[in-house]
């Protein structure tokens, strides 16, 4: 049962994270059809997380709730990928990193309606028609930011520089990962790289943007290291349940 | 481009043939609609409280925004950005019905960026603690719901359209703030100082939001007639005091006004006299976080300059590909 709630929890809090960084945007868009589009993709993504980690929460089988893993654990007990808690940035890194975890939620959602386990069939099956129209959405800006203006371009190709070493560590595989993969329950991590290689590369040919060659590949997220920015986001997102402990909210 | 087509009067147009029978439609309760003859000054009032409602719920999101990254529960999280999210999509709306007027929502917004143009001065308060996410929805929203149900059935068509629905969104909104409230002042001795606290800051304001009094109302005469507006800010008031104060006292918190009391003989509460000068203060920009807000949304214009600009160009090359091929 852990393997499982490590899976659970490994995609709640990248859910959460992520809604978290993109709820920072609230009211501060760059036009006000796109705080719409943010919050609701914010909605969305936390609305997912709340999901997976109520289903976490319940196979522990204790008393803990999803407001419990959100709020009341430590950095080093988060198990998300360190792209999702990269900072917003400009708008070209927030959408980037949107677009990123677009592709890998459109598969990996895809995959997990077909899963052997009920309950993650059922949540897939409903974040699926989510994630399918922010893929949209994210995949556009993609293309405008490539081809619209030098600056745009600039900017795109400089957050994608940053984040490209960021994307490997949605697809690591471990022993615990395979034997649910076997079970029918996760995702292949190994088919849903392929999946988002091809379909990311595929949208970057079409630009002129460069794909970084080399270098560092994040990770740690699955064990609990992160980057520093983790740490910054616990202590406000968990600011009042941290304060006053114990209280209903 | 909006003027165009638009049956404007110029000031030697506006017979009195033609004032008289819009009156007459006005006293009919028919609507006027874009297209309609109107006196330039329905048209130029209209607009202004339009577009500074719509200013209101665009540097509105703000204060709440300030407590969403640090909602306590997930649920409370998604309500706090639904709710904002909300609040954004009627400005959308009420930008739209504005731009039937004649005025650009560009220019509108230009106007709000430079200072021209108002909101409301609510907005100018500061959220402290969590307790102000439920105090703004339930005394803040509660105030606006007042004046806008009575917009539903304001004579210009579009805004009381927007109103209708903006209204059934907003009676949620002051319901899930009272929730916090109920929550809150329920809860244990600090959770119960914050939503006093709330309460003490927002009492005041909150009023204020029904604008001066009526002897003071510099549009209300001309609106009435009109019925731009259908109640006098007076009446608005004291229909909130009256519908708040029990509200107040099922949570067991102290409205912050001695003189507070209920009148057999009027049937309504009794308050203080309100310190005028506060408003017309923060209207002028005097409030504790006039700059604050005008900064962010400068800042988060300019700031989104190049995304603009950058879709911008996109939509003009893909349009330009189009008629190549």
């Amino acid at each position: 049962m852990s393997a499982v709630y490590n899976y659970v929890l490994n995609l709640g809090d990248n859910t959460l994270i992520l809604g978290q960084r993109l709820s920072e945007w609230c009211g501060v868009g760059p036009f006000l059809e796109e705080d719409l589009a943010l919050t609701n993709t914010s909605l969305d993504i936390i609305g997912q997380a709340k999901m997976l980690l109520e289903y976490a929460a319940k196979l522990k089988n204790d008393t803990q709730s999803a407001d419990d893993l959100a709020f009341m654990r430590d950095q080093h007990q988060f198990k998300n990928v360190l792209l999702v808690e990269q900072p917003n940035g400009d708008y070209s890194q927030t959408m980037l990193r949107q677009y990123f975890m677009d592709v890998y939620h459109v598969h990996l959602y895809s995959a997990l309606s077909n899963s052997s386990n009920q309950q993650l069939a059922g949540i897939a099956a409903k974040s699926l028609k989510e994630v399918t129209y922010h893929l949209e959405r994210s995949q556009l800006w993609i293309k405008r930011m490539a081809h619209g203006s030098t600056e745009s371009f600039n900017r795109l190709q400089t957050s994608l520089n940053k984040l490209w070493h960021y994307h490997h560590e949605l697809f690591e595989e471990t022993k615990e990962l395979s034997q649910l993969v076997v079970q029918g329950i996760a995702a292949n991590p190994k088919e849903l790289h392929k999946k988002w290689d091809t379909e990311v590369k595929t949208l970057m040919a079409t630009t002129p943007l460069e794909i970084p060659q080399t270098g560092w590949k994040a990770t740690g997220g699955r064990i609990g290291h992160h980057s520093e920015y983790l740490g910054k986001m616990l202590c406000e997102m968990q600011f009042l349940q941290r304060a006053y402990p114990g209280c209903e909210w | 481009m909006y003027s165009q087509g638009l049956r404007d009067s110029k000031a030697g147009d506006e017979s009195p043939e033609l004032l008289e029978a819009f009156q007459k439609r006005i006293d009919a309760e028919e609507k006027i609609e874009p297209r309609d003859w109107m006196p330039q000054a329905y048209r130029k009032t209209l607009i202004r409280q339009i577009s500074q409602h719509a200013h209101s719920e665009i540097v509105g999101q703000l204060p709440e925004a300030n407590w969403v990254t640090r909602a306590p529960t997930l649920k409370r999280k998604l309500i706090l950005l639904a709710k904002i999210q909300d609040e954004a999509g009627h400005g959308l709306y009420l930008y739209s019905a504005a731009e039937t007027l004649g005025e650009s929502r560009h220019q509108m917004y230009q106007d709000l960026l430079s200072g021209k143009a108002k909101y409301s001065s609510i907005f100018n308060y500061p959220t402290l603690n969590w307790a102000d996410a439920g105090a703004v929805g339930w005394l803040v929203d509660g105030a606006a719901i007042m004046n806008q149900v009575a917009l539903c059935r304001t004579s210009y068509g579009p805004y009381s359209r927007a109103m209708v629905r903006i209204c059934k969104e907003e009676s949620f909104h002051q319901r899930q703030g009272y929730d916090i409230m109920i929550k809150m002042a329920n809860g244990t001795p600090e959770q119960k100082a914050m939503a006093q606290d709330a309460l003490n800051r927002t009492w005041w304001p909150s009023l204020m939001m029904f604008g001066p009094s009526d002897k003071d109302s510099t549009h209300s005469n001309q609106s009435m007639k009109w019925k731009i507006k259908r109640f006098s800010n007076d009446d608005l008031r004291q229909k909130f005091i009256d519908a708040t104060v029990p509200q107040a006292e099922y949570l067991g918190l102290t409205i912050p006004d001695k003189n507070l009391k209920y009148n057999k003989k009027t049937g309504h509460y009794d308050f203080s006299e309100i310190i005028w000068d506060e408003l017309f203060d923060v209207i002028k920009g005097n409030g504790p976080c006039n700059q604050q807000r005008m900064d962010a949304r400068n800042k988060a214009y300019d700031d989104g300059a190049w995304v603009r600009e950058a879709a911008a160009a996109y939509a003009e090359k893909q349009q330009n590909n189009k008629e190549v091929a």
